[in-house]
């Protein structure tokens, strides 16, 4: 049953590994779990996730595989305090449970109106009245197994209750996140940061220190090469009416962008819809400032990282036929497709980041124009998790097609 | 868990849920570390302490900085002092022992007794720092080539790690690690957790500072969201300041204490604006 537990995992996306699998069974033996469904619970979660974005996904995973199962839930704190004792814990269980066993939930209800009518005071503790604490089965942060809890925070949940709740479903990564997020994916590419190349100028004193004194004393210089990022970065966006509505999301992407200095060097163009002769300065594309397309390809070397991001939705001619540009006073001598082909080929590191869920784009509006771009360019939706697979695509030289 | 292992169950200075705690036991028990996370100002690093208060033993922290190496951590052999008592004569040279100096994971494993070792915010550092940790943390042992000697836990310490995210911890190092995600406390936890550092806080106060605190909090588009440690500063801010409770929400005094970024403010005060400008005088005009 176990086993079956570590595939529905796995299903859901867990990336678990059969050595914290192991772990996890040496502490079910060692009896972390406190032999309840809420200890395994936590004792799972804290064994198999390892990350705050993956908590959503175990809670899932929990919930479906166990949402059949009820069981009168074990008390973990309870039993923390017994076992200090050194009470075996099952005897006690066991009589408290034989003692409450046969209340039924009409037989409870009955019961509770009977009480209500009985009780005139508060109570707290004891057995019988509804109140705090206590063993009766009515009132809140009680032990009873099967009773009926009156306002107050259920202080021992259901495992699977809890884990319906889905409380860190704001961490999943494949949500679209915030600026912090973005930044830190961004900063991912920094890990293709090269010491390969370059002068070594810089004097590593601890090397010189550890190979003068190995010279007895005879002063022997260590260089080494700076430390630097040679990444650079060419940022194509679209500021197109269809974009509108992801403004806010590009916005945060280009804030964090912005604010990740790291880069080598930084570029940033505008387009509409799609791109032709004209890379714009800024968002409102206007010809008053712009740089040629062609300028761009001609003197930007082939290892700046493309990254485009927009909803490559648009009409059909916009992207194929020569003259399609969406603009009156323009014309364009090369159909949008031509441009982009021209700098997947001249890039071969890039990627194209569409705002847009990827389960929508078999049907949207653009289907047409996103699967012919898609073929040009590695597509990813701009959510955390795809600019993370965006950025190790952007690792990789990719082959024209 | 038998009895006698030692089981963690908070302290009177650090309010912990039941899941951190059960966490911090699994971790105990099963002689794991223990990888917290959360937003900053959740009581991170508070937790090694309040670990090391409530089961009686010595804490050991080892701050990361972006230049800490994992070397550092184990010992640092002293060949600059080595060379200078040569040449001068000073002590005994051939003695190398004498010039290697443990690192705090080396002060940890050769306590005498079991200690609480905190390594914070390990994010700090380079990429690879997990990664040069790995074996040490798993078999509790290093060994210093100069001396030939092999340093081994005398007790394993209780090793708890902190982290901000602002990196990606390598894989093969989480494996290794009990992860607890520390979420952000709800207002009911927030109060418990005021009354332990503010015992004597007017009851009027903290309500109108708690609302004003989680309505801060839950305006969209702050970028840096007050914390738990920069509320209970702004209490003490608004005890001694003598604020009277009444104009908190209104005039929301000492604002720089609970957003820290100036993007934030305009921010918030654009919000304010939006719900109607002659509404909220008294905050625009201290801005003005």
């Amino acid at each position: 049953m176990f086993t079956k537990f570590f595939y529905t995992l796995k299903n859901y996306g867990l990336p678990v590994s059969l050595n914290e699998w192991q772990s996890l069974l040496e502490a079910l033996e060692a009896g972390l779990a406190g032999s309840s469904l809420t200890g395994f619970y936590y004792l799972g979660r804290a064994m198999l996730v390892k990350t705050e974005a993956h908590y959503d996904r175990y809670d899932m995973a929990f919930a479906a595989f166990f949402k059949d199962i009820e069981t009168p839930e074990g008390l973990p704190e309870k039993i923390w305090e017994w076992l200090d004792k050194e009470l075996p814990e099952l005897q006690v269980t066991d009589a408290m449970r034989k003692q409450h066993r046969q209340l039924d939930l009409d037989e409870l209800k009955r019961m509770l109106e009977e009480r209500l009518a009985e009780q005139t005071e508060e109570h707290h503790g004891g057995n019988r009245w509804v109140g705090t604490g206590g063993t009766s089965p009515f009132g809140h942060s009680g032990f009873h197994p099967g009773g009926i809890r009156i306002g107050g925070m259920g202080r021992n949940q259901s495992a699977v209750k809890v884990a319906g709740m889905r409380r860190f479903q704001e961490f999943r990564t494949d949500e679209t996140l915030g600026v912090r997020q973005f930044q830190v994916a961004l900063r991912k590419l920094r890990q293709f940061t090269t010491r390969l190349d370059g002068a070594k100028t810089e004097l590593d004193l601890d090397a010189t220190i550890d190979k003068t004194c190995d010279n007895a004393g005879r002063l022997e210089l260590i260089w080494n090469r700076p430390r630097e990022n040679a990444i650079k970065v060419l940022l194509l966006m679209d500021s197109g009416g269809s974009m509108i509505s992801y403004s806010r999301l590009c916005n945060q992407l280009f804030t964090a962008v912005n604010r990740s200095n790291h880069f080598k060097d930084l570029k940033v163009f505008y387009f509409h819809n799609c791109i032709y002769d004209w890379l714009y300065h800024d968002p409102q594309c206007s010809l008053k400032s712009y740089t040629p397309t062609e300028y761009i390809l001609n003197t930007l070397s082939s290892d700046y990282r493309l990254i485009l991001v927009g909803d490559a939705s648009m009409a059909i001619y916009e992207l194929m036929r020569v003259g399609g540009i969406i603009e009156w006073d323009l014309y364009n001598d090369r159909a949008g497709i031509d441009w982009l082909k021209r700098l997947r080929h001249k890039f071969e590191y890039s990627v194209w980041l569409n705002p847009i869920p990827k389960q929508y784009w078999t049907w949207t509006d653009g289907a047409y124009t996103i699967n012919k771009i898609s073929e040009v360019f590695p597509m990813e939706e701009l959510t955390v998790d795809g600019l993370d697979r965006a950025i190790k695509s952007l690792k990789n030289r990719q082959a024209a097609i | 868990m038998s009895a006698s292992v030692k089981a963690y169950g908070g302290s009177s200075g650090y309010i912990v849920s039941d899941e951190l705690r059960n966490s911090v036991n699994i971790a105990i028990a099963l002689q794991k570390p223990l990888l917290i996370k959360g937003e900053p100002g959740t009581g991170k690093t508070m937790l090694a302490q309040s670990i090391a208060e409530a089961l009686n033993m010595d804490l050991i922290i080892w701050n990361i900085k972006s230049t800490t190496k994992a070397q550092e951590g184990l010992y640092v052999y002293d060949t600059v002092q080595r060379l200078y008592d040569s040449q001068f004569g000073d002590g005994d040279v051939g003695n190398i022992k004498k010039y290697i100096k443990l690192g705090k994971l080396g002060e940890a494993f050769l306590a005498p007794k079991q200690v609480v070792l905190l390594i914070d915010e390990i994010d700090k550092a380079d990429l690879e720092f997990p990664n040069d940790l790995l074996w040490e943390l798993d078999q509790m042992s290093f060994y210093i080539p100069e001396t030939k000697e092999t340093i081994t836990a005398k007790q394993r310490p209780i090793v708890i790690i902190t982290s901000n995210a602002e990196k990606e911890l390598p894989d093969a190092f989480l494996r290794r690690c009990i992860f607890h995600y520390i979420a952000f406390p709800d207002p009911d936890t927030m109060e418990s957790i005021i009354s332990v550092h503010h015992p004597k806080l007017e009851k009027k106060l903290l309500e109108q500072a708690m609302e004003t605190f989680y309505l801060l909090r839950n305006v969209p588009d702050i970028q840096k969201k007050p914390s738990t440690s920069e509320l209970i500063d702004w209490l003490q801010a608004l005890v001694v300041g003598g604020v009277n409770p009444n104009r908190i929400k209104k005039d929301l005094p000492f604002l720089g204490v609970l957003l820290k970024k100036n993007e934030d403010l305009d921010t918030l005060l654009q919000q304010l604006q939006g719900k109607g400008s002659t509404k909220n005088p008294g905050v625009l005009g201290r801005f003005r």
